[in-house]
């Protein structure tokens, strides 16, 4: 509304909007002051002083994130909470977080926690669906559920004013929901409507397409998020409320709770909301395993008349559990997960192919994707794919230690920034229990980045980033790009249709 | 810790809500003798800056054949200045743990630098350098570069995203020609090609000195230390000519006009949009709670019945977009596989009559309006980035002149009665003065509104 959102006659950015990433000391930058040039006299001062424009300010040393204490409660039926107080706006985020998530989909029902999650908000204790939008609307409160590969969060955030009248909805909708069928044909519509839109979206068949390539429709990582119509066709409502039942107990979940709340206060509301809701054996899961991409090939997607090619281009990379995280992290932040990373500055900075271009892993319990993501003008789309390539092999070579401080210094020093919102601590917690890292994990995190050292990067570039097994994916005018991605050589090209990526209409 | 907001008391009446939630944002405000408006704000609960610049020129101030500029010269800003080296903006900022972005509207060119509080300073020289010395370091290969990224993005957000150009076609056609608002940010490709080197240096002169910029800063800061600093990096900046206010020509649609637009997508959609209040206007607040009863939530009058109850629809939406100058209402709505969007239509004009002629439920009304006081509470959690307090604190002082404008503009919300929304509906959103905008799948015509009129 008014003034702070810009809807569709939105401002045109700088920058796209790019997935957050984050990141030493100061001392290495200052040596590059030296390089500038002073200006000299290119004005009168208005004011008796002229600052010294020839050196880059001397700047103390960077502050450290001081996290108020994470506290660890329980409910009397063993129900797990991790509690933050925050206090300077009074809002409260609380996420029930279920262990398991679309990693858990039975074969035949692919997207049936995403449906699950989806459904939930759908009527749940004794209100329909439009009963409960309207109690939640009316408190100004937002409830949403949703699934991830390997959790379930079920989410309020509300001012602190209302938090006695939400947690009781938030409640009913995690615990109770009732899976109403005609609220199941209803989204059926809608998943069948957005399948199709989807048709009309570069971006979307290409990361369909690519994370098919990597990980075959078969494994839960490889599923389209839009699904296909047989799938959408054939849940019914049992299958929700049986995915639900086999998960939601409180000895597989954990309630988060961030803002203006006091422990004290706070744990007997949660009792009366989650204290009856009794324990059980919950489903779990066993690893998927997924073999690398074995060759080079390049999967061609034909968008007639596009203006642009989208283009991914990975493989499987690694699980958030690995040793070499921290390493991998750093490496990437330089790769492509800043805006001065090689790939930007390659084809947006240097070359003028793209608006953006960056690289990121798919960290997830299971070894996630390696992905490089751009979309380029129609002419360049040979060239554009030649330097991507080139730079996944410049990177298996040894960084220089400017840029490697400077990747680091991003991801470490900018770190606090992921915790200004009751949200934005939410979801940091969430990631503690998903992954269970030990609660010294965020006052460890800048410390084990800074660690990171040019050997690590190296081995852990070699180790993780081969480019003869990459898939490619380009999602663009085939008549006008097929031959020069051919003459290319760089693998087989394989050329499909929308309608094998996405289904026949 | 200081909490941000001063009061907060919860009342009953009548079963309804009624908060009283005071929001204040406390700030020091200044001005440099060379016109610079300063707005220093303390928040201690991370240890994060943000530099906030705005500068009082957007699109609207394209001269013709040059639409796009100010969003490619705002691309420019960053490229290099009189002492910072190409390149090294972004590579100083990210090497101390700073990220940064800026965007471009018809009113005005936004700039931020997040930074971790000891890199303050840093931040302060870099855009300090680029305020007073960017064309030392100018160059038309610079303009070149950019220009290809800009061409890209156009491309990105516009021309390769299903009905990406029917925002460009609307303005268009709300707008006359010589209004500000007629012609998109994006601008078009020819007028890319044509943007010059001498071009940025006129722009940059006539428009980015300090006396048409306001800077906010807000974060873990001191005060008087942050003054000082300001002071030794802006004051030696001179100011540039007076920039008068931007005349423009009055915005009024006589008619209904009906278009058309082939697209490659796979469903129609439609876009109805009227010319409405400008921001802060009379009319503006009940506008946006005239959209949040038509489209907020399933119960929502064009969600419960377009996609709730008949769902012929796959969504939709209503807003009102508020700008400097003059503001449209539009709503949007996607057909379903075998719907027309005449029969979207057909809902959408009943629903809006209904408003018109009997005022909304207080219900209604008010949960609107408690959702949006929980947006202004969610806005008061972040420091940075767009949208952050920073921002939020320049976007006030130029739309009010007062900053710490939060308060008064949720207050607008607050004073609503029902039958002043009726009452808005009814003079805002005319049958007789709007464009609708069917957007088609390719060959699809007679899946349009149209009434069989013109065609673009």
């Amino acid at each position: 509304m008014a003034i702070f959102v810009d809807r569709n006659t939105g401002p045109a950015l700088r920058q796209p909007k790019r997935p957050q990433l984050r990141l030493r000391k100061i001392q290495a930058f200052l040596c590059l002051a030296a390089a500038t040039v002073f200006a000299g006299d290119t004005l009168l001062a208005q004011q008796a002083r002229v600052p010294d424009r020839s050196r880059l300010p001397q700047l103390e040393p960077p502050p450290a994130l001081k996290l108020p204490p994470i506290q660890r409660l329980k409910l009397s039926n063993g129900l797990g909470i991790v509690l933050l107080e925050k206090h300077e706006v009074p809002v409260v985020a609380v996420s029930l977080l279920v262990k398991g998530g679309t990693a858990l989909d039975p074969a035949d029902r692919s997207g049936l926690a995403n449906l699950t999650a989806s459904l939930m908000t759908e009527g749940a204790g004794n209100r329909d669906a439009l009963q409960l939008a309207d109690e939640i609307d009316f408190l100004g409160a937002h409830i949403s559920a949703t699934a991830g590969y390997h959790a379930f969060s079920v989410n309020l955030y509300t001012p602190v004013s209302r938090l006695d009248q939400a947690l009781p909805l938030l409640a009913d909708v995690a615990l109770r929901p009732t899976f109403p069928s005609e609220e199941l044909e209803r989204k059926r519509k809608q998943l069948l409507t957005r399948l199709l839109q989807a048709r009309d979206e570069p971006s979307a068949i290409a990361s369909v397409l690519f994370n098919r390539a990597l990980y075959g429709s078969d494994h839960p990582y490889g599923v389209s998020p839009f699904l296909d119509e047989a799938t959408i066709r054939a849940f019914t409502p049992e299958d929700a409320r049986k995915f639900h039942a086999s998960l939601f107990f409180p000895n597989n979940a954990t309630l988060v709770v961030v803002g203006a709340v006091r422990a004290e206060s706070l744990l007997p509301k949660l009792e009366s909301s989650f204290g009856s809701w009794k324990p059980g054996q919950a489903l779990s899961s066993t690893e998927r395993t997924a073999s690398q991409v074995r060759e080079r090939a390049i999967y061609l997607v034909d968008k007639p008349g596009a203006p642009q090619s989208e283009i991914r281009v990975g493989q499987i990379g690694a699980s958030r559990l690995v040793d070499d995280y921290f390493t991998l992290v750093t490496l990437n932040t330089i790769l492509g997960g800043s805006f001065t990373s090689r790939l930007n500055s390659n084809l947006r900075e240097n070359h003028g192919y793209t608006y953006g271009a960056g690289s990121s892993f798919g960290f997830r319990l299971w070894p996630g994707p390696f992905t490089i993501f751009t979309a380029v003008q129609t002419e360049v789309t040979d060239k554009a794919l030649a330097e991507i390539l080139k730079e996944l092999e410049a990177i298996r070579q040894p960084i220089p230690a400017e840029e490697l401080e400077r990747g680091k210094n991003y991801v470490a020093l900018r770190f606090p920034a992921r915790f200004q919102s009751v949200r934005d601590i939410a979801d940091q917690l969430e990631e503690l229990i998903v992954y269970n890292l030990p609660d010294s994990y965020f006052n460890d995190y800048v410390r084990q980045i800074l660690a990171v050292t040019p050997e690590a990067a190296q081995k852990a570039a070699s180790r993780y980033l081969d480019p003869a097994r990459v898939a490619i994916v380009v999602v663009g005018d085939r008549q006008r790009i097929e031959p020069a991605l051919r003459a290319l050589n760089i693998g087989p090209v394989k050329v499909l249709t929308v309608d094998e990526v996405m289904g026949r209409r | 810790m200081k909490p941000l907001l001063g009061l907060l008391a919860v009342v009953w009446i009548g079963g309804a809500f009624a908060q009283e939630t005071k929001l204040q944002v406390p700030h020091t405000r200044f001005t440099l003798t060379n016109g610079l408006t300063v707005i220093l704000h303390e928040d201690h609960s991370v240890p994060l800056v943000s530099v906030n610049t705005w500068y009082n020129v957007g699109s609207g101030r394209e001269k013709p054949g040059r639409t796009g500029f100010a969003h490619l010269f705002e691309h420019l800003m960053f490229e290099g200045s009189g002492n910072v080296p190409e390149g090294k903006f972004d590579e100083w900022l990210e090497a101390a743990g700073g990220s940064n972005n800026g965007s471009t509207n018809p009113d005005r060119t936004n700039y931020w630098e997040d930074v971790p509080r000891n890199a303050l300073e840093l931040a302060l020289f870099l855009e300090s350098d680029r305020m007073g010395f960017l064309l030392d370091a100018m160059t038309p290969a610079k303009v070149d570069g950019q220009r290809d990224v800009v061409k890209n993005e156009r491309r990105q957000s516009y021309e390769n995203r299903p009905y990406g150009m029917a925002s460009i076609l609307l303005s268009a056609n709300l707008y006359p020609p010589d209004h500000p608002y007629h012609w998109p940010t994006i601008g078009s490709m020819e007028d890319l090609s044509a943007a010059s080197y001498e071009d940025v240096v006129d722009f940059f002169k006539r428009y980015y000195g300090p006396n048409n910029a306001s800077l906010a800063i807000a974060g873990d800061i001191d005060i008087a230390k942050t003054k000082r600093l300001v002071e030794k990096w802006f004051s030696d900046i001179p100011s540039g000519p007076p920039v008068p206010p931007l005349a423009a020509p009055a915005a009024h649609l006589a008619e209904e006009k009906r278009l058309l637009l082939e697209d490659r997508v796979q469903l129609p959609r439609l876009y109805m949009a009227w010319l409405t209040p400008a921001a802060f206007a009379p009319g503006d607040a009940e506008l946006d709670v005239v959209a949040g009863v038509l489209s907020s939530g399933k119960n929502s009058r064009l969600y419960k019945r377009l996609v709730y109850e008949l769902q012929i629809a796959q969504d939709v939406d209503a807003f009102q977009s508020s700008s400097r100058l003059g503001s449209t209402f539009r709503i949007v709505a996607t057909a379903r596989t075998g719907h027309k969007l005449a029969e979207l239509e057909a809902v959408i004009q009943e629903e809006i009559d209904r408003l018109k002629n009997e005022p909304p439920t207080l219900r209604e009304v008010q949960r609107v309006v408690n959702q949006f006081e929980t947006s202004f509470l969610s806005r008061m959690e972040r420091i940075g980035g767009f949208g952050g307090k920073a921002d939020q604190l320049n976007a006030y002082y130029l739309a009010t002149g007062n900053p710490d404008y939060f308060n008064e503009d949720l207050s607008r919300y607050k004073a609503l009665d029902p039958v002043d929304i009726s009452n808005a509906a009814q003079t805002f959103l005319k049958d007789n003065a709007r464009v609708i905008l069917s957007v088609v799948p390719t060959g699809k015509e007679e899946l349009a509104a149209m009434a069989g009129k013109e065609r673009k």
